[in-house]
């Protein structure tokens, strides 16, 4: 319907958008091989010295260790409390789903500072002391709603007849679970378990209120930032986390066909920092 | 689409032990067995913080202890409703954010349209790709790249230099940070809105046509109110995350004098003074009522977008 | 389905009222301190360790940046198998927050002492034994027990060195040095100027007014009255559009000035030595109304994980040596008397430049940070208190 010449204007602007999105990550990639520890532009040299450097600094290989950490632990306890969730919403034809999936999405409704102070308030008032726990929980809270979206989403795909079928056939609950139901969501859930870890490794905003004296890899880098040294430092490890975030996310969307990582921005959870 | 039981469990042990029983014979225990778990972690941790943080705003500090001072007052509300310094920064978080949403508005709505109505089908999925891709790449890696390109000897001076035009200054100024923020929320307004111009059935456009209507004037009256719903539901998304961030104003922000790369006259915003409040001043209950600004602030918006019916386009 | 829309109201109540039980519970068990200085600190019955036990490995600063340094802190490590963890923090205030809600993590924190007060009152510091600090002997008695760290004859902290807050300038802008801090607030430098961003700068406006403004009679620039507290901060808004940025880091300020953004700025000593290293064209001065200036302690967390390194590392900073490689690497005056013997074996003249040797003359010229309280010198409580401060700085900033 369009005419050739909007036709050609819009395909520009798609084009030029697309360059506004991609231009900065490329180079902050680029940036990771500048061999000048002034970061201007342009580039003087390539180099691999300070992939080396950065991972002879303790405190960066302490952040990454606290990372790993921390984003396990929140994924597997949101991989276990998601996906109870999903099965009892999906088996339950109350009010209560719409109740329970806004309160889930709530942490990532809600701007991330507000979740962050609440979280350091009620951990200060019951005198709990900041420490890699109180990350976990402050990560689990909203990683939950990840993995329940992905596993309740494969669950009202996957047909109740074959959990019917099976029972009929003389398997009991447990056995029509480990045979039927975990395969059929086994992809569901381990891609919410990359869109949790992704989500979990790259975050700082609740993460500032809720660490002590731990730097994650992404405090540090807002430290780093902030004082504006190591800058050739924070380019690799800026780096190193684009990776790490875009990958997982890449592999959960092939293993739900596009749809768990885009549908629903919100409660899919796109990482807001 | 529940699963049903279908009469009776069978006698055959294998099958039905005594807790399997109990479970088939009240068949909402065991999803509500499910539920406890996640349910009491959000109400015991997550709501209960919330209520807590609420209840804080009531409270006061000693400010030379900086101890929580449990006497029951309004001071926090009142100091921000009357002095004039948080209305201006509310303002200005307020007019950034929506400075953001149309920006981001108006760079979204044509390649939204390029991907809906014009693209093809491969095309539409690979640019969709594409642009989910850069959201989930680090966000502070993002903010990051681009002090690289604003800062003195960045990009954005080289290439202006390089055609002769001056340097221009923007490296941390408000002008910075609504670059930023258009950039980042970029995608969070481009997917709503090419979902919404997605769903519009080609047979509208078609039937304006055979009544006379010239291209443009179909995409004004036709396609652009179909598609207000997406727009709008991306700019919840905008707005609300321009309204509480705090890290692009601290590693972006400027001091705020006169002159258009610093209008809006200063960088404080609500994001930076509650973490101010906070992680500096140690006065949490001053900004758990600064914090109740964006929620309202939000639930406001929230109110009008439904009426505009972008929670369908969400 | 309306049968199933009774419960709901239930249950959403339910959940709420259990939320605000909890919370209302959990607020029976807190008291609050009350947080004056009539009642003695906390921890003041906290007796400190009489010995130093073997290393823990491991050691948590909160320290100003510039006060870790490799080539001291290095060296400590291999003596002792102590790893520092180093945060910098850039004000006091967040200091004290880092320290207060760091929930113990932290071992010590290099205090100002505009904290240190407020720390020991918040029970976030405890005493520490001098007898195991060998070098404490040969501190300057005032040192030894300062106001802002010795409290009823306790010391819940050990002074490590002290310094001015100056007036940075470009050479090449201002051959001559300015003479008066009055440049700072001169229009014609519209968004060339860099202070503070800390509600302490408030005092530096203060001094200034002290002698360009005596009918306001400011005496002690923490102390003021409504009227001469008011005067400052008009003076800081009137200077606001002078202002290119607030600096919140020293690195921050070393920026300013090395891209030209800025010419004349409030500084740490530490500023300059390191803009002059990078070969920077600056210089710096005390004008003739004087300085505000810090005295810094390490003090010891109550909850310190670590206070075996934590004594080990008060040792080796109180050191001469260490004394001296401290005060040349910030620009700052050591404690220790031993030091300046040091410091001129490292940089012939540096002792009589940072006033180590004479520096009680140079001493009462600075007014060292400290936390405004109601109370003022002559006894009468109309001061403004630091929360005041606060909320006028960010007015000022806002």
């Amino acid at each position: 319907m369009e005419g050739t010449w909007t036709k050609l204007a819009l395909r520009i602007w798609a084009a030029l958008i697309l360059l506004f999105l991609f231009i900065p990550i490329l180079l902050i990639l680029l940036y990771a091989f500048n061999t000048s520890n002034i970061e201007s532009w342009p580039i003087p040299g390539l180099t691999l010295k300070w992939f080396k450097a950065t991972w002879e600094d303790h405190e960066v290989r302490t952040a990454l260790l606290l990372s790993l950490q921390a984003g396990l632990g929140a994924t597997a306890l949101a991989l276990v409390l998601g996906s109870c969730a999903a099965f009892a919403i999906h088996r339950m034809t109350f009010f209560g789903r719409d109740v329970v999936s806004l309160l889930f999405v709530l942490p990532l409704a809600l701007p991330g500072i507000i979740t962050g102070i609440a979280l350091r308030a009620f951990f200060h008032f019951n005198g709990v002391s900041l420490s890699i726990w109180t990350i976990v929980v402050g990560h689990t809270t909203f990683c939950i709603v990840v993995v329940y979206n992905n596993v309740l989403a494969r669950l009202r795909r996957t047909q109740g007849s074959l959990v019917e079928a099976a029972m009929d056939l003389g398997a009991n609950g447990f056995q029509t679970f480990r045979d039927i139901t975990l395969p059929l969501i086994s992809t569901a859930v381990v891609a919410g378990a990359m869109l949790a870890f992704a989500l979990s490794f790259d975050e700082v905003i609740v993460t500032t209120f809720t660490a002590g004296a731990q730097n994650t890899l992404p405090i540090w880098i807002f430290g780093a930032i902030r004082l504006g040294q190591r800058l050739p430092e924070v380019n690799v490890v800026v780096s190193f986390v684009i990776l790490v975030t875009i990958i997982p996310v890449v592999i959960a969307a092939r293993l739900t066909g596009g749809g768990g990582a885009a549908r629903v921005p919100a409660a899919a959870s796109p990482p807001r920092g | 689409m529940a699963v049903k039981t279908l009469g009776r469990p069978r006698a055959k042990g294998g099958a039905a032990g005594p807790l399997q029983s109990l479970l088939w014979r009240w068949q909402w225990l065991r999803p509500a067995l499910l539920l406890v778990p996640p349910l009491a972690w959000f109400v015991v941790v997550y709501l209960t913080s919330l209520v807590l943080l609420l209840i804080t705003a009531f409270w006061t500090i000693d400010s030379f202890t900086s101890q929580i001072v449990q006497v029951w007052n309004v001071e926090n509300f009142r100091t921000i409703a009357v002095d004039p310094t948080y209305r201006l920064i509310v303002v200005r978080t307020v007019a950034l954010a929506a400075l953001v949403t149309v920006t981001d508005a108006t760079l979204a709505f044509p390649f939204a349209y390029f991907m809906a109505r014009v693209a093809s089908r491969r095309t539409q999925t690979f640019l969709f790709a594409a642009v989910l891709l850069p959201l989930w790449a680090s966000y502070l890696a993002r903010v990051y790249a681009w002090i690289l390109i604003l800062n003195h000897n960045g990009l954005l001076n080289w290439s202006l230099q390089s055609i002769g035009l001056p340097p221009a200054n923007i490296g941390y100024s408000n002008v910075a940070m609504w670059i930023v923020f258009s950039y980042i929320w970029l995608p969070f307004m481009i997917i709503p809105t090419y979902a919404a111009l997605e769903r519009v059935p080609e047979s509208l456009l078609e039937a304006a046509a055979d009544l006379g209507a010239r291209r443009w004037r179909a995409v004004r009256d036709v396609v652009l109110p179909l598609a207000m719903p997406g727009v709008v539901a991306g700019s919840i998304f905008t707005f609300s995350l321009t309204l509480g961030d705090f890290i692009t104003p601290i590693l972006i922000g400027g001091a705020g004098g006169k002159g258009l790369r610093d209008f809006l006259g200063g960088s404080t915003f609500i994001g930076n003074v509650i973490y101010t409040n906070v992680g500096i001043a140690s006065n949490v209950p001053f900004a758990a009522a600064l914090a109740t600004v964006p929620v309202v602030i939000m639930a406001v918006y929230l109110l009008g977008a439904k009426r505009l019916g972008a929670f369908e386009a969400l | 389905m309306r049968s199933t829309e009774g419960p709901a109201v239930w249950v959403r109540l339910g959940t709420l009222a259990a939320a605000a039980l909890i919370a209302v519970t959990a607020c029976g068990s807190n008291t609050s301190t009350g947080g004056s200085t009539a009642a003695p600190p906390p921890t003041a019955g906290m007796k400190p360790q009489t010995s130093i036990g073997t290393g823990e490995g491991q050691l948590n600063l909160i320290a100003w940046e510039g006060y870790t340094d490799d080539s001291w802190v290095k060296p400590f490590t291999a003596a002792t198998g102590c790893v520092v963890n180093h945060k910098y923090a850039g004000t006091s205030d967040e200091m004290f927050t880092l320290m207060d809600g760091g929930g113990g993590q932290y071992d010590m924190v290099s205090a100002s002492g505009n904290a240190s007060i407020r720390l020991i009152y918040a029970g976030d510091v405890k005493p520490m034994n001098t007898a195991l600090i060998p070098d404490f002997n040969d501190f300057q008695t005032y040192f030894k027990a300062p106001d802002y760290n010795t409290i009823g004859g306790i010391h819940y902290g050990i002074s490590l060195q002290w310094g001015p807050n100056v007036l940075l300038y470009n050479t090449k802008k201002f051959p001559i040095a300015p003479t008066s801090w009055s440049v700072i607030y001169d229009k014609q430098y519209s968004g060339l100027v860099t202070v503070y961003g800390d509600s302490m700068t408030i005092a530096d406006a203060a001094l200034y007014l002290a002698k360009a403004q005596p009918n306001l009679g400011i005496k002690d620039p923490y102390e003021l009255t409504q009227k001469q507290f008011d005067a400052a901060v008009a003076l800081l808004k009137q200077q606001k559009p002078l202002i290119n940025k607030y600096w919140g880091s020293a690195t921050d300020e070393i920026s300013l000035f090395q891209n030209n953004d800025v010419y004349l700025g409030a500084a740490w000593p530490y500023q300059t030595i390191q803009l002059k290293l990078a070969g920077a064209p600056v210089a710096e001065t005390i004008p003739v109304e004087g300085a505000t200036g810090w005295g810094d302690t390490w003090m010891l967390g109550t909850k310190a994980p670590h206070p075996n390194c934590a004594y080990m590392w008060t040792k080796w900073v109180s050191t001469p040596t260490v004394q001296a490689e401290q005060a040349l690497f910030f620009g700052e005056t050591p404690v220790n008397t031993k030091a300046c013997a040091e410091m001129e074996k490292q940089s012939a003249g540096s002792c009589a430049q940072y006033h180590a040797d004479a520096a009680g003359t140079y001493f009462n010229t600075i007014k060292f940070w400290k936390t405004p309280i109601a109370t003022c010198p002559d006894g009468t409580n109309n001061c403004v208190p630091y929360a005041q401060w606060l909320t006028a700085w960010t007015s000022i900033t806002g």
